[in-house]
């Protein structure tokens, strides 16, 4: 495989018309890379997307889809990509297997692959029941389908999709992102969302984005690990409230507890460990030589939420 | 090339898909219709000199339809694929710009085309129950069609220039019908009393566009005619893919 880097930016600006939509952005995504773009509506998601599909200049800085300046050698870049715009537009009378057609023979397809791709997308998207319908009254899921069908048919080497899971129901978020996992390995795929558990799901590597800065760049497991320290562990134990508290100011290794009645005779206690612990198995021997019921043990993980939140909150105080 | 045949067959099949298709062909044949039954009562009154095409377009007709017609096939070409946003993902292929406007272009002007074959029709008429052979001339005819051809082409493409300027189709159709109205007028301003003077008058009654279809429909081929309906076609289909290059300016 190719040694050059798929997607390459280089202190990247884009400012409309008084406002910076992108402030100094660099970043490389390498081949074969799942990546998150995930911020906030007007974070720069899709004016970076916008910039790299080039189907927009940047106002500085540089931008290069393998190896090729997205400025400079556009059609180089347009060839090598299948980009997906937010809110997915098509064109509602057409049918599937006719638009589909239509975007590959504009890809520069002959008509003998085109033929042959389009079966093979419609597999792949599970379309081929729905390839005779006229797209403007196909469902929601069914047109996001026809998006990554439309995003993949050329077997590009970049896949850049703006927001795809935005506005489905779980079955079809479920679905779309087998589909993104699907294409990894084989592909290099870019992705925004807002939705924090999406990026989580799909991608090997996040991106956080804010005001037009990329503020974070990390595999989902490092970032989680950014704020673990403060994770906490969950014990419901039917025992007398003020024993338990008198063991957990004991325990050495508790940091900070809490402990509040749950149903029945069950406490609840929050527990928070100090850095690098993990209380479990010291919970559970507790429990088993005082002969306490136990019914619920859990560390819970942080969502991307939790360090998003955290990531994002001195600039937003600083805004009020 | 296929990109451009691509993209040329999909935008002429995006007027037979949706019924505004049907109605300027349906609309356009009215007229025509209309034009032909009140130029056959004045046939039946009296005798002409002057051939059958000719008669047709001294009504004013074909002006209605020229202006009305063309902001209405023209009016959706971008400002409807950069409402729906389809715009975006058609540029971000490896189209050029130059592709997408000559096959816009195209389209439009075929269909134009298409939409005046009712016309055909009339003339057919004509040469079937007239009583003298030579009722319709196939040279006149010929002329005539390339009247209507190069008129179209200018009317089309700055309909086409009007609606890349907007996301909004019924600015486009404002801004292209009152665009062509104005050129319209430009020839009438150029008769006695208004504009006089050498070259301002020999400039502005190169616009005296209603004399021109006439002459188109003698069966006279001026060439300075031809070579300014085709300037201006050519300058205006140039402003378009400078407005749509306009996008990748810094």
């Amino acid at each position: 495989m190719d040694a050059t880097p798929m997607i390459e930016v280089h202190q990247l600006t884009k400012r409309y018309a008084g406002r910076t939509a992108l402030a100094d952005i660099s970043f490389s995504v390498a081949r074969g890379e799942i990546v998150g773009l995930l911020g906030d509506n007007g974070a720069g998601k899709s004016t970076t997307m916008r910039i790299l599909a080039g189907f927009m200049p940047a106002t500085s800085g540089t931008a290069r889809v393998a190896g090729h300046d997205v400025f400079y050698d556009s059609k180089e870049v347009r060839r090598r990509i299948g980009y997906m715009p937010e809110n997915n537009p098509l064109h509602n009378e057409m049918r599937v297997q006719e638009y589909l057609k239509f975007r590959a023979r504009l890809k520069g397809l002959s008509r003998a692959v085109t033929r042959e791709r389009l079966d093979a997308v419609l597999e792949l998207c599970s379309l081929t029941d729905v390839r005779k319908r006229i797209i403007g009254q196909l469902s929601k899921g069914y047109r996001q389908r026809v998006g990554l069908a439309d995003a993949i048919i050329h077997e590009p080497d970049l896949i850049i999709l703006d927001e795809p899971t935005i506005g489905l129901d779980p079955h079809q978020i479920r679905m779309v992102r087998q589909l993104i996992k699907n294409l990894a390995g084989s592909h290099t795929v870019l992705i925004s969302s807002h939705i924090l558990h999406e990026v989580e799901m799909t991608c090997s590597r996040v991106m956080i984005m804010l005001r037009g800065r990329i503020l974070a760049s990390d595999t989902p497991e490092n970032l989680h690990r950014l704020i673990a320290s403060k994770g906490q562990i969950i014990a419901e134990i039917a025992a007398p409230p003020e024993e338990l508290k008198l063991e957990w100011a004991r325990m050495g290794e508790v940091e900070h507890y809490e402990v509040a009645p749950a149903e029945g005779l069950f406490q609840r206690c929050a527990l928070t460990a100090r850095p690098g612990f993990d209380l479990r198995p010291q919970i559970f021997a507790l429990v088993q030589a005082r002969g306490w019921a136990l019914r619920e043990l859990t560390r819970s993980r942080h969502s991307l939420e939790d360090i998003y939140m955290q990531v994002t909150k001195p600039n937003e105080e600083e805004e009020f | 090339m296929r990109v451009y045949l691509t993209l040329t067959r999909r935008e002429l099949a995006t007027y037979f898909v949706s019924l505004t298709g049907y109605v300027t062909i349906a609309a356009v044949a009215l007229l025509c219709g209309l034009s032909f039954w009140v130029m056959l009562r004045t046939m039946g009154t009296m005798s002409f000199q002057v051939p059958v095409t000719e008669l047709f377009f001294q009504n004013p007709m074909f002006w209605f339809i020229l202006l009305i017609a063309n902001a209405v096939i023209t009016m959706r070409l971008y400002a409807q694929e950069k409402y729906s946003g389809t715009y975006e993902t058609l540029m971000t292929t490896p189209v050029s710009d130059l592709q997408v406007v000559a096959a816009k272009f195209t389209a439009a002007w075929l269909f134009y085309m298409i939409m005046w074959l009712p016309f055909l029709g009339c003339c057919y008429l004509i040469q079937n129950y007239a009583q003298q052979a030579g009722a319709l001339d196939p040279g006149v005819l010929i002329s005539t069609y390339l009247g209507i051809a190069l008129f179209g082409a200018f009317f089309i493409s700055f309909g086409a220039f009007a609606s890349s300027l907007t996301v909004n189709q019924m600015v486009a159709a404002m801004v292209s019908m009152l665009l062509g109205m104005a050129v319209f007028a430009l020839g009438y301003v150029a008769g006695p009393g208004f504009v006089s003077g050498p070259w301002r008058a020999q400039v502005l009654s190169r616009f005296s566009f209603f004399e021109q279809m006439r002459e188109f429909a003698h069966g006279v081929v001026d060439t300075r005619t031809v070579m300014v309906l085709l300037s201006l076609a050519f300058l205006f289909l140039f402003l378009t893919l400078r407005v749509v290059e306009s996008r990748r300016w810094k």
